[in-house]
């Protein structure tokens, strides 16, 4: 039995799929190495395993999800994943949200932001540099996107560098295109045995 | 292709020459692999249901829904018979497709409100679920170029 998680945490739940994944005994060639599945490591999550069905998508995301999230210089670690967990929370992906505040807790080595968004969401008690950032990746999620030029100019007066803001934006905008995955094809689930 | 000639990179108006060239040259690998993820949506070895002058009328559907006529404009040069379905007021039934774009436009600019009946709907519509991944990697793709291209006008207009 799985129940369907509607508010934010982070304990991150399992994720089920709303169709039916690849299987990997049907892989085709191409999916199995985007899947970069070997001998020794043949276990996929049913995430990947569902956007398998779309596999030239799948092939070209992953290092640019990884580039955005991860490559070196501009923007710190945590600072990219709070842009993630704003667009996550503007598009109420719970999965996603977890996952970010998760990693931005770990990084950080300290729960008061992230505690702090899910109990006030957007009027929560920030620093001035987590509030321009916040604020500026919060609004790009909007949809339509409702940033301007007085988000922007908030960025600089707090510090940020061009590399920063740069790094901001795609982390931002990478998640307006990760929540509509996950939370899209898939509900966050708490399974019973770990309630 | 230089990174400068990439769809998003002209729509934005990022020149060369800019004052936001040398960030955006540090992460060139990253604005290579978006033009990369770009063709992999737009224009598919294997586009499934969804042929490529759909796909581009679709993504200038949902350009025109993030309110980025410039990028609308951009894919909707490449949508051929299906242009029309470009504008969001336009159902698609005539063409069948009124269950995909009303997902689609839900997906682009209500995806909080994205239920699993929405995902059921589409199955009991007739439309295979590689399908539906692949409507969600478009409509999903878009978001993210959308956002990229906002975020690169304003980092030019304030600097």
């Amino acid at each position: 039995m799985a129940r369907v998680i509607h508010k934010f945490t982070r304990n991150v739940p399992h994720w089920q799929p709303r169709l039916t994944p690849v299987k990997l005994a049907e892989a085709t060639p191409e999916q199995l190495e985007a899947l970069q599945v070997t001998p020794s490591n043949t276990k996929v999550s049913d995430y990947v395993l569902t956007l398998a069905h779309d596999v030239e998508s799948l092939k070209v995301r992953s290092p640019l999800f990884n580039a955005i999230m991860y490559d070196a210089g501009g923007l710190s670690r945590s600072e990219r994943e709070l842009g993630a967990l704003a667009a996550s929370m503007v598009n109420r992906c719970i999965y996603c949200a977890a996952v970010h505040a998760d990693r931005h807790a770990k990084i950080e080595k300290d729960t008061t932001t992230t505690d702090a968004l899910f109990a006030a969401g957007e009027k929560a008690d920030l620093n001035p540099r987590d509030r321009a950032i916040f604020d500026f990746a919060r609004k790009s999620a909007e949809a339509p996107p409702t940033a301007g030029a007085a988000d922007m100019e908030a960025l600089r007066q707090v510090g940020l560098s061009d590399a920063e803001i740069l790094d901001l934006i795609l982390s931002a905008a990478l998640f307006g295109w990760a929540n509509r995955l996950m939370h899209v094809l898939g509900d966050p689930v708490r399974k019973t045995e770990d309630a | 292709m230089s990174i400068f000639e990439t769809t998003s990179l002209r729509v934005a108006g990022v020149e060369v020459d800019g004052k936001t060239a040398k960030a955006i040259s540090g992460r060139h690998n990253i604005i290579e692999m978006t033009q990369a993820a770009e063709d992999a949506v737009l224009r598919p070895r294997d586009s499934g249901a969804f042929g490529h002058n759909l796909r581009a009328a679709l993504a200038a559907r949902v350009a025109r829904l993030a309110q980025d006529d410039v990028l609308a404009s951009h894919y909707l040069a490449r949508a051929g018979d299906k242009a029309a379905l470009a504008d969001p007021t336009e159902t698609g039934a005539a063409q069948g497709l009124s269950a995909v774009l009303a997902f689609i436009d839900k997906v682009a600019n209500q995806t909080r409100d994205i239920a699993a009946e929405d995902v059921s709907g589409l199955q009991a519509a007739g439309v295979e679920d590689a399908d539906i991944v692949r409507l969600c990697e478009l409509v999903a793709f878009l978001a993210y170029q959308t956002r990229l291209i906002a975020g690169l006008r304003l980092m030019q207009g304030a600097a």
